[in-house]
């Protein structure tokens, strides 16, 4: 573990160097251990693949004692200190949601593009993206817009080589070894094979996500009537 | 009430941002120079998180109902009401019926203007800033339009007495180099970034000694700026992780871009360097063709920054709460 500053407004705690389930358990761990801690200035934790940032206030952290001249490194003290005993095991127990999606068509125009490059069918594609089991290892990019870790290897294929102007919400794709799901109509690269009718990201409510970091993920194929009484129900 | 008589060029209403919700990917968001919204929001009475607006390079014309006090700061906009100038960084008095009209900004971009009492519009995920791309946050989630009418919340018990006895525009005026005010004098304070070390000795050298010249493409996500190339030592691709206002990273292209509040909350391009947080408003001020340049200081040395800015606003606070009484 290592902790480096990003500015004068946050520090970057490094949990590993690959993108993989340990390490992505991992920091889940930290970001459970650090809440828990609750240590004064720090005001948010942002999980990635092999790293959490964590934003700070600089009043807040001298008013508690930290000294004028070192508030990174009282802060950085203290997370060591609170990341001392870290287990393996996330604090919240993590969510297992299961996402319906209609592949291909209308809904997945990239699905042939992603089965040429697997050479399998597209209907193998289908069956290999919902038979995997993924973990959400971030959230970002846009609102609720979750990197999953997990799908199968042979899956894996480039991004488009010219984005997509307007990727309609909860459409699914993947870009090269990720598969993740755009939760709100926003410009993007990434092959697109399926759309779910469920809405990843609702501003009016909290937490306003779906899914979060470290949670458990299946895709489970519907049928575009499914679909739409989903939609409609909604 | 406040009518939207010509709405200007991106005028939305900010607070100071949207925070807890970035492992959700929310971005943060707020006004462009937070600390401009936080000692604009001290001048008309308000507490620091009361919702102002923020316009570029063109401003409002707006048409105030009731009567009311307000403030502004940002660029030279040539505000004023009827004939009359309306200098920045006072309080002003506005009659009800009068309309303040903004112009087009001259040396910077970027203006914020406080009413006493706050724009009351609801609160999302704990804030009233504008997120245009969720559409959600602030006026319905959008720039105002003209038609717009925009509700004002209760003054503070100071703002009403002040109010009593104010004349058109203060006596008294916050000075200025307490305020990240255009034009930018002297280089932005900067520290190394978290992948300093990924860039060539040449690329480090050329950062803090080149000229940088602002282009075209620059928002509140961020500013793009011109300059020689940044080559890193070897060619590495990062992992994408949480970034931070005033991130300077450099995509393969090797232009800088420097991050706004509005910025994403993962990136994945390498950072060669981070605005100190005192100098981020300043960037919100760079006009294309502009130029900057870059200093650096430690970490400890932000901070110290930081904090004897604080100590100046609070001494803002303290003179203008004795001065009504």
């Amino acid at each position: 573990m290592r902790i480096t500053p990003v500015g004068d407004s946050a520090l970057r705690i490094e949990l590993g160097e690959r993108i993989d389930e340990a390490t992505s358990q991992r920091v889940h761990a930290a970001c459970a251990a650090l809440d828990a801690a609750a240590i004064p200035g720090l005001t948010e934790l942002v999980p990635a693949y092999t790293t959490v940032t964590a934003h700070y206030d600089v009043p807040a952290a001298v008013a508690a004692g930290a000294p004028v001249d070192d508030i990174a490194g009282w802060l950085s003290a203290r997370a060591e200190l609170a990341l001392g005993k870290l287990s393996g095991k996330s604090a919240r127990k993590a969510a297992n949601v299961e996402i319906p999606v209609c592949f291909g068509g209308e809904f997945g125009p990239d699905l042939a593009r992603v089965a040429a490059h697997a050479k399998l069918s597209p209907e193998e594609v289908v069956k290999r993206h919902a038979a995997a089991h993924y973990t959400v290892a971030l959230v970002g990019f846009s609102p609720g817009f979750p990197y999953l870790i997990g799908l199968p290897p042979v899956l894996a294929t480039p991004r488009l080589a010219q984005p997509r102007a307007q990727v309609p919400a909860g459409s699914v794709g993947i870009a090269g070894g990720q598969t993740g799901v755009y939760p709100l109509a926003t410009p993007g690269g990434w092959n697109l094979i399926g759309r779910t009718p469920l809405r990843l990201f609702r501003p009016e409510q909290n937490p306003p996500v779906l899914l979060q970091p470290g949670d458990r993920v299946r895709f489970r194929a519907i049928t575009r009537e499914e679909f739409a009484r989903q939609e409609a129900a909604r | 009430m406040i009518s939207v008589v010509k709405p200007g060029l991106l005028t939305t209403v900010q607070d100071l941002g949207r925070f807890g919700y970035q492992k959700f990917g929310v971005v943060v968001g707020g006004a462009l120079d937070r600390f401009a919204a936080r000692v604009m929001n001290s001048l008309v009475g308000n507490d620091e998180e009361a919702a102002l607006l923020e316009f570029a390079q063109l401003g409002p014309e707006l048409r105030f109902e009731a009567d009311a006090l307000i403030a502004w700061t940002g660029a030279d906009f040539g505000a004023r009401i009827g004939g009359e100038l309306l200098s920045a960084d006072r309080a002003v008095r506005v009659r009800a019926g009068e309309t303040v009209a903004f112009g087009a900004a001259r040396v910077g971009v970027r203006g914020w203007l406080a009413v006493a009492g706050g724009i009351e519009v609801p609160l999302v995920l704990g804030s009233r800033t504008t997120y245009r791309r969720g559409g959600f946050g602030g006026f319905e989630g959008r720039p105002l339009r003209a038609g717009d009418g925009l509700r004002c919340g209760d003054a503070s018990e100071w703002a009403r007495r002040y109010l009593g006895k104010a004349p058109r525009i203060s006596t008294w005026s916050v000075r200025p180099p307490t305020l990240g005010k255009p034009p930018l004098a002297g280089a932005v304070r900067a520290m190394r970034g978290p992948e300093w070390d990924w860039f060539a000795v040449e690329a480090q050298r050329l950062f803090f000694a080149n000229e940088w010249t602002a282009t075209k493409d620059a928002d509140r996500m961020g500013v793009r700026l011109a300059g020689p190339e940044l080559p890193q030592r070897a060619s590495r691709e990062m992992v994408s992780e949480g970034v931070a206002d005033g991130v300077v990273q450099v995509p393969a292209g090797g232009a800088p871009i420097v991050l706004l509040p509005s910025r994403q909350t993962v990136g994945g391009y390498p950072r060669i360097a981070v605005v100190a947080t005192v100098d981020l408003g300043r960037l919100a001020q760079l006009a294309p063709g502009r130029t900057v340049r870059f200093e650096e200081i430690s970490v400890a040395e932000a901070h110290g920054l930081y904090l004897a800015r604080e100590r100046d606003l609070n001494r803002v606070r303290t003179g203008l709460a004795r001065l009504a009484l």
